[in-house]
């Protein structure tokens, strides 16, 4: 088993680089092979899974589209969901009702929070100008603890109308969305923390916040594309 | 040696079972051991992850034995088990997109378990596929029980549930720390004092009633 047990007999380079060689091809054709026959799954798993958390934060959507946001207007992205967008766009999901009416808006976000960055998926409806639900896309937190956010009834309360309105000039959040202590809400664009689970709480008043204020003054004057949109 | 062959396979695959449990006895891999049993779906889900990696890699690397010079077995015998995660993390992401998540980066991380490069470089490459597949494959459910055994008490403890299901009702106070890392090992420790307490008790009576001796 030792190497040193038998007379040293030097091995090939050429052995050596076709062993190293067969064995790189036979596990690359598995790899590929193996990519190849799960990668429709797996994409139709992550559409799937995103249309649940949509539906969910939107309930009278039947059906989404992918759009993207930049400097000079929205436009439909094309491709898949979950596909790459344009360096400074900003990618949002337009959900439909059954009668082909826009029936909410559905934006990422993703902020710091106690253990791992935490991604939320929120609703917006443009009739409102608020913010109607939330989801987790992603956390790490730690479970009992900072996983209440998608559990805790008063937390969730924060998002049946959370208020993220317009300035005039219609270029930033006209009252940022904030964070503040359990308990201490008074406005509507106020987000009531998790007692004990502050960090995870502003995660969440962050994500919104940062992904509202970059969002909103590019999607509201262009609202009516949207709405006349049939899906 | 040919009669025996059988009785022999048998005690190949009991080894990982029992013998040389990987968690409990050998206590290795402990990372995956103690980051993924938060339930006991996870900890399933962990377990037969590493037994398909590990029965596939055995498998190559035991048929391909006599083909690998010495000087290269164990880059070898990297690539092969990285092929196999690979595999199984595209299975994963294709079978369930929950399960990928709770898993997150230990599925990568199956790569550098020990339990799998030490079958390979200690068993596999010295015996015919046969005999290290079933070596393996004792591995893989001996590491899946003790996963599981993880997994499970900490879930009922930590969430008063038993695969998602509800145990005690609502008034039942989650033990949290349970589901926490130290929970991790608490339960691993506890588990390791039964083992130990078993072997000891063993080993006493066989010295007690003579012929047997203590290791």
């Amino acid at each position: 088993m030792n190497p040193n047990d038998q007379a040293p007999q030097a091995t090939s380079a050429a052995s050596l680089l076709k062993t190293l060689g067969l064995v790189s091809a036979l596990c690359g054709i598995i790899i590929v092979g193996a990519y190849q026959g799960t990668y429709e799954s797996a994409a139709a798993n992550r559409r799937l899974a995103l249309e649940r958390t949509i539906f969910r934060i939107v309930p009278a959507a039947k059906t989404m589209s992918e759009w993207q946001a930049t400097a000079q207007g929205i436009r439909p992205a094309g491709g898949e969901a979950g596909g790459k967008v344009g360096a400074g766009a900003i990618k949002f999901y337009a959900a439909y009702a059954a009668d082909g009416s826009l029936a909410g808006i559905a934006v990422e976000g993703a902020a710091t929070g106690y253990a791992d960055v935490v991604r939320i998926l929120y609703g917006y409806s443009p009739d409102c100008q608020c913010i109607n639900g939330i989801g987790v896309v992603a956390m790490k937190e730690t479970p009992g603890i900072g996983d209440k956010i998608i559990t805790d009834k008063a937390f969730l309360a924060n998002f049946v109308a959370l208020d993220v309105k317009l300035d005039r000039e219609l270029a930033k959040l006209a009252n940022e969305v904030k964070v503040v202590k359990h308990g201490s809400k008074t406005d509507a664009w106020q987000i009531d923390a998790i007692s004990g689970a502050t960090v995870t709480s502003r995660a969440v008043g962050k994500a919104i916040n940062d992904s509202a204020q970059a969002l909103l003054p590019k999607l509201l004057p262009n609202i009516e594309q949207l709405r006349n949109k049939k899906s | 040696m040919k009669d025996l062959s059988q009785a022999k396979n048998f005690d190949e695959f009991l080894e990982g079972i029992w013998r040389q449990n990987p968690v409990f006895v050998m206590v290795l891999g402990m990372c995956p051991a103690l980051a993924v049993t938060v339930s006991a779906v996870n900890a399933l889900a962990m377990g037969f992850a590493t037994t398909f990696v590990l029965v596939c890699s055995c498998l190559l690397v035991s048929l391909m034995r006599k083909l690998v010079p010495k000087e290269v077995r164990i880059a070898t015998y990297i690539v092969i088990i990285a092929t196999f995660v690979t595999v199984v993390d595209y299975i994963i992401q294709a079978v369930s997109l929950e399960l990928y998540e709770a898993l997150g980066a230990f599925i990568q991380l199956i790569v550098v378990n020990c339990i799998i490069l030490g079958r390979a470089e200690a068993h596999a490459s010295k015996h015919p596929p046969l005999t290290a597949i079933t070596n393996a494959l004792g591995m893989g459910i001996g590491f899946t029980i003790g996963l599981f055994a993880l997994g499970g008490v900490r879930e009922i403890l930590g969430a008063g549930k038993f695969f998602g299901v509800s145990l005690f009702g609502a008034n039942f106070q989650p033990w949290v720390v349970m589901v926490l890392p130290p929970g991790g090992f608490f339960v691993l420790g506890a588990w390791l004092l039964l083992f130990a307490v078993i072997r000891r008790r063993k080993e006493v009576r066989l010295s007690t009633s003579g012929g047997g001796h203590v290791a």
